[in-house]
């Protein structure tokens, strides 16, 4: 099957940052609406899907939710402060575009300063362009929400666009979903939120489905670039296995059987031993007396920056990986 | 006056009881239901007529930051250690009481005449503290205290400027003090009201509390840091005295429900009620626990500035009390109705 990469390009594009994401579960909610049996959204926001069969119950997670920013101060000139929502970088925030839900566009930049260490959030502001406080009113208030906003780009080997972290997760989960035929278990497709914050959204989800096993798919780090720090996953040598990260040490068994598919099916994988980070199934496998779980991840490269960058190879590989993982009985 | 005796009451994270007492006396009769959980909320219910059938959690924290007696040396001076988030700089000299006899101690520390010159600029660190209690021995002191005793400030309440309330622990008595007069006003409602332990040193009571309400939706009622100088930009003072309850858009440990804080802010301006927004994302409050509890639910947080947070005293505003006190009251209202 052909990369649908218009799928992954708009999934990417779509406003949701962390506890504002509506505008995507939207657009997620439609593009699976045919291939599920039930769809809910839950009190947290997370749209739920159901693809019914007897067999065990899998809860699949990729968190929708975006890294953005918060505006807690307009000031009487018309210039935007605000807060981090999850892991941004001040150094990768100078002189980016974002764009908040409903269009408004703004630059980031920084007050002068003496010496590049001391740029943080707090001496840094979005312009508008309003030319006063009551000008930038019309256009944002206290509490919206903007995300980075920077174009998509791929060639014949890799995508790049802010926001794999974790759209590509989703475009995984939703095209092995589309794949698959009747599965002999019972799928849960967890389109989570506030993943980004702390891993907040699928903790809830996890709670109300109780499943037998957990899988998330999301974004994971690379070593494959000039000086970086040894770490054994790149780019183009498949879909990762999750060993471990700092939320979790994955479960044997699903680690296992995630290794035995890859080898029996040739499906490139490598493995991933993370030394920080964690996802969604951090949050899973705590969920009442326990789930065992685990993750496939998509390497890329310069996560959390806006031109965050994976393998189309890789991509298609984590999907054949999960639609047999999904497939196959438990 | 409730609020008086709330704050002078010692409730330092994990030795609540005192504190907790005081709140179920000043209850009763007011509530249909009240219990202790066994991490030591209370957690009372007001029954209303409800016609939504929806619970509202509205949660305060009993417990306040402070310190714990870790040691006893050879002549009676006390070793300590803090519980929460204290400024260590704010300790040196201040009054203490020690035990649930409250016996009086004071903070000590070398004179400034013994210090050499480049300790003047050094903060003094905890272990170069000690609380006095007057014992001239450890066998004295050991007669009167005991490793493990909690210290809390002894701040005597007191009122100042026009309208300016003094006293220590107001994070979060000043909660707690709201939430037990909307259980007496005679608003019905149907309200699950929790008066948390040891939000300081982890929001450890909340999540429990919550997981026995299994709220829809949850109000948390804080005391919040306050800030605010000449020299500030707009956006680097978190709240402001005076100018109302501070609504939470995001902290450290919840991004608070869109939705909800929207209708927040319209309930207090269809209510003419001055409002603020918390424009810091530092910290953070039993709402990070309750809104994950399990399936999850939305939270409003919402502030009475208070000023000098964290230390031995704070300051609120008598306008900011009535006015979170009204807002709150409003959304329980608009809540009741099943309009939010």
């Amino acid at each position: 099957m052909g990369f649908n990469f218009e799928l992954l390009e708009k999934l990417v594009s779509v406003y949701g940052p962390s506890g504002d994401e509506s505008l995507i579960s939207a657009t997620i909610r439609q593009e699976i609406g045919e291939y599920v049996d039930e769809i809910t959204t839950d009190a947290l926001g997370n749209l739920i899907a159901r693809k019914k069969g007897n067999g065990k119950k899998i809860m699949i997670s990729a968190h929708m939710d975006q890294i953005g920013f918060i505006i807690t101060d307009i000031d009487k000139e018309g210039f935007l402060r605000f807060g981090n929502v999850g892991g941004i970088s001040p150094d990768i925030s100078l002189s980016q575009r974002v764009i908040f839900k409903n269009g408004t566009i703004g630059a980031i930049f920084s007050e002068p300063l003496e010496k590049p260490s001391e740029r943080k959030l707090e001496n840094m502001y979005i312009d508008i362009g309003a030319k006063d406080k009551e000008e930038a009113e019309k256009m944002v208030g206290i509490g919206d929400m903007c995300i980075y906003y920077s174009p998509f780009s791929h060639n014949d080997n890799v995508v790049f666009t802010p926001y794999l972290d974790d759209r590509v997760g989703c475009f995984v989960a939703i095209e092995a979903l589309k794949r698959l035929s009747n599965s002999e278990n019972d799928l849960y497709f967890v389109f989570s939120v506030q993943e980004e914050v702390g891993l907040r959204g699928a903790r809830t989800a996890a709670y109300g489905i109780e499943p037998d096993f957990g899988i998330a798919v999301d974004v994971t780090a690379h070593g494959d670039t000039p000086k970086a720090k040894r770490f054994a996953v790149g780019l183009h040598k498949g879909a990762a296995i999750k060993v471990k990260d700092n939320s979790i040490i994955s479960h044997p068994s699903v680690r296992n059987s995630l290794i035995d598919i890859a080898k029996n099916k040739n499906i490139p994988y490598q493995l991933e031993v993370l030394e920080f980070g964690g996802t969604d199934s951090g949050a899973i496998h705590v969920t009442k007396t326990g789930v065992p779980s685990g993750v496939i991840s998509i390497p890329t490269r310069y996560v959390h920056s806006t031109v965050e960058m994976a393998s189309k190879e890789d991509i298609e590989n984590s999907i054949a990986l999960l639609e047999r993982y999904l497939s196959k009985k438990h | 006056m409730l609020l008086k005796r709330l704050t002078e009451a010692s409730g330092v994270s994990g030795n609540e009881k005192e504190v907790r007492d005081l709140i179920m006396s000043s209850l009763e009769g007011y509530v249909d239901e009240l219990k202790t959980d066994r991490i030591g909320n209370l957690i009372v219910h007001k029954k209303g007529s409800n016609p939504s059938g929806k619970r509202l959690m509205i949660a305060a924290h009993m417990d306040e930051v402070g310190l714990l007696v870790k040691d006893i040396d050879s002549s009676g001076l006390l070793k300590f250690m803090p519980v929460g988030g204290i400024d260590k700089r704010v300790l040196v000299s201040k009054a203490v009481t020690i035990g649930e006899k409250k016996l009086p101690g004071v903070i000590g520390a070398k004179p400034i005449h013994l210090q050499k010159r480049d300790e003047w600029s050094k903060v003094l660190d905890i272990d170069d503290l000690y609380i006095d209690i007057g014992a001239t021995s450890k066998e004295e002191a050991e007669r009167q205290v005991s490793i493990g005793d909690y210290v809390a400030f002894d701040t005597p309440y007191s009122e100042m400027g026009n309208g300016t309330i003094k006293a220590k622990s107001l994070d979060d008595r000043v909660g707690c003090s709201i939430l037990i007069d909307i259980l007496k006003s005679d608003i019905d409602a149907d309200i699950y009201g929790a008066f948390t332990v040891m939000e300081e040193v982890g929001l450890v009571g909340a999540g429990p509390a919550a997981y026995q309400i299994k709220p829809h939706m949850a109000i948390v009622l804080e005391g919040t840091l306050c800030y605010e100088i000449d020299e500030l930009d707009s956006h680097q003072m978190p709240t402001m005295l005076g100018k109302g309850p501070a609504i939470s858009l995001i902290d450290r440990t919840t991004v608070y429900d869109r939705n909800l804080r929207e209708q927040v802010v319209k309930i207090a301006q269809e209510n003419k009620i001055p409002y603020q927004f918390r424009k810091t994302s530092m910290g953070g409050n039993d709402s990070g626990r309750i809104h994950i509890s399990g399936t999850g639910c939305a939270t409003t947080g919402i502030s009475v500035p208070t000023r000098y947070i964290h230390s031995p005293l704070s300051l609120i505003s008598k306008s900011d009390y009535d006015n979170t006190y009204r807002l709150v009251e409003a959304i329980i209202r608009e809540f009741e109705k099943g309009a939010i």
